[in-house]
């Protein structure tokens, strides 16, 4: 998702009896849904697990920006480029609280940040694709954040209190993101032939991406256990995967598209749609760095981080001298 | 340069209510750390004034002790109006 396969640092899950006093309390309180806050006793296998997750989600959140961004200036009408600005500023929001809530749990943002721009800390894989036509900002608030709502509505019901509490305030602010890029679509598709082609096209190039950023099935996997067993990951990536289809389908329908799947059907035993296979190897190349617009991403983070220092450093001093000016009347 | 000190913000949503914690930012200053929180937490008109706190300088009570801190509370039912049952006769009170 926006925090795709995050670690939890175990092997294999505790039972109950190989835990330690301290530990079941904490998982008693887990299980009975009691949040827990920042300077509550946890082990430090969920405080670590918890800052990957959290600070990747910020991440995601301000790379987030970029393939938007890419389209301000491009924007077919004044009114569509002043909410498209108003979603990037949202984007920007939420990292900032995102990493206020990792904050929370004793690392700061400044370092977290420098995870981020030495490459060390992932973001989104979605977001190392390009945005080449009007459509594709469509798609992103349609797919891209519809996928984003799915993952987080949960979320909000997390076990650690600052992240469930900035989850509630994303979201809120989400459907938003979601609806004027089904807007855009729903104006394409209404369009000329070439509008509604753009649209097509731009739905060809985002869907499996789309489904993509739930991450590998997890069925087996060891961390997403913990991280369930811990309610900081409430369903399975395969869940919402399919919740996410369920829900998107008819909503291209609407739209007049077709969704590039040959094999995708609607499974009346299940009453879910049955969707083809995922060509995971791409994924894993875009994980490990080999998506089309990978390095483009960390490099325009890290020239911003380094063309905004002098300002920084201009606002510090500011500060600084204010508070001399001001001891010194004292 | 060192990091920007963190503030936690409070918002004040309408008049007559009081100031409630929204989350936290960083900024240089206090008055950089309103503009800050206009930014990151009204813009969508939740607030009619902020309030912003240097998170350094807020005391916090510990969880360790939260039982002998809240226990004095815990044998005083009769603090609560429901402490005490009134006949149905008597209507309002």
């Amino acid at each position: 998702m926006y925090a795709q396969l995050v670690e939890t640092g175990v092997n294999r899950l505790q039972d109950r009896e190989q835990m330690s006093p301290e530990e079941r309390a904490f998982q008693d309180r887990i299980d009975a849904g009691i949040k827990i806050e920042p300077k509550d006793w946890m082990p430090e296998g969920y405080r670590k697990t918890l800052v990957r997750q959290i600070s990747q989600h910020a991440h995601s959140e301000i790379v987030g920006q970029l393939p938007e961004g890419n389209w301000v200036t491009r924007a077919p009408t004044l009114k569509r480029k002043a909410i498209l600005l108003a979603k990037i500023q949202d984007e920007a929001g939420h990292g900032l609280y995102l990493y206020g809530a990792a904050e929370t749990l004793g690392v700061t943002r400044d370092a977290l940040y420098a995870d981020l721009l030495s490459g060390k800390v992932k973001y989104s894989s979605i977001f190392n694709y390009p945005t080449l036509n009007w459509a594709d900002i469509g798609t992103i608030g349609w797919l891209v954040d519809g996928a984003a709502i799915m993952n987080q509505i949960p979320l909000c019901r997390c076990s650690y209190g600052p992240y469930s509490r900035a989850m509630i305030r994303v979201c809120k602010e989400e459907s938003f993101h979601q609806r004027q890029g089904y807007d855009i679509m729903m104006s394409l598709c209404k369009g000329t032939p070439e509008q509604k082609q753009m649209a097509q096209n731009a739905l060809d190039r985002w869907w499996w991406p789309a489904l993509m950023m739930f991450g590998p099935p997890d069925a087996d996997s060891v961390h997403s256990a913990q991280s369930m067993q811990w309610r900081i990951k409430l369903l399975s990536n395969d869940e919402l995967r399919q919740k996410f289809v369920d829900q998107t389908v008819p909503q291209a329908e609407y739209l007049g598209l077709t969704i590039p799947d040959p094999d995708l059907k609607w499974n009346e035993e299940i009453g879910h749609y049955h969707f083809g296979p995922i060509d995971w190897s791409e994924f894993w190349e875009v994980v490990k760095g080999n998506g089309p617009c990978n390095r483009e991403r960390l490099r325009t983070r890290v020239q911003a981080w380094d063309d905004g220092e002098w300002f920084r450093d201009a606002l510090a001093a500011h500060a600084e001298k204010q508070a001399q000016r001001a001891a010194k009347a004292a | 340069m060192k990091e920007w000190p963190l503030w936690e913000v409070f918002i004040r949503s309408q008049h007559g209510l009081a100031h409630k914690h929204v989350g936290s930012l960083h900024a240089p200053d206090a008055e950089m750390a309103i503009n800050n929180a206009r930014d990151v937490y009204t813009r969508r008109n939740e607030g009619v004034s902020i309030w912003v706190v240097k998170a350094a300088d807020i005391v916090a009570s510990s969880p360790g002790d939260k039982a002998p801190l809240f226990e004095p509370a815990n044998s005083k039912v009769y603090r609560h109006p429901t402490f005490f049952p009134i006949p149905d006769e008597v209507k309002h009170m």
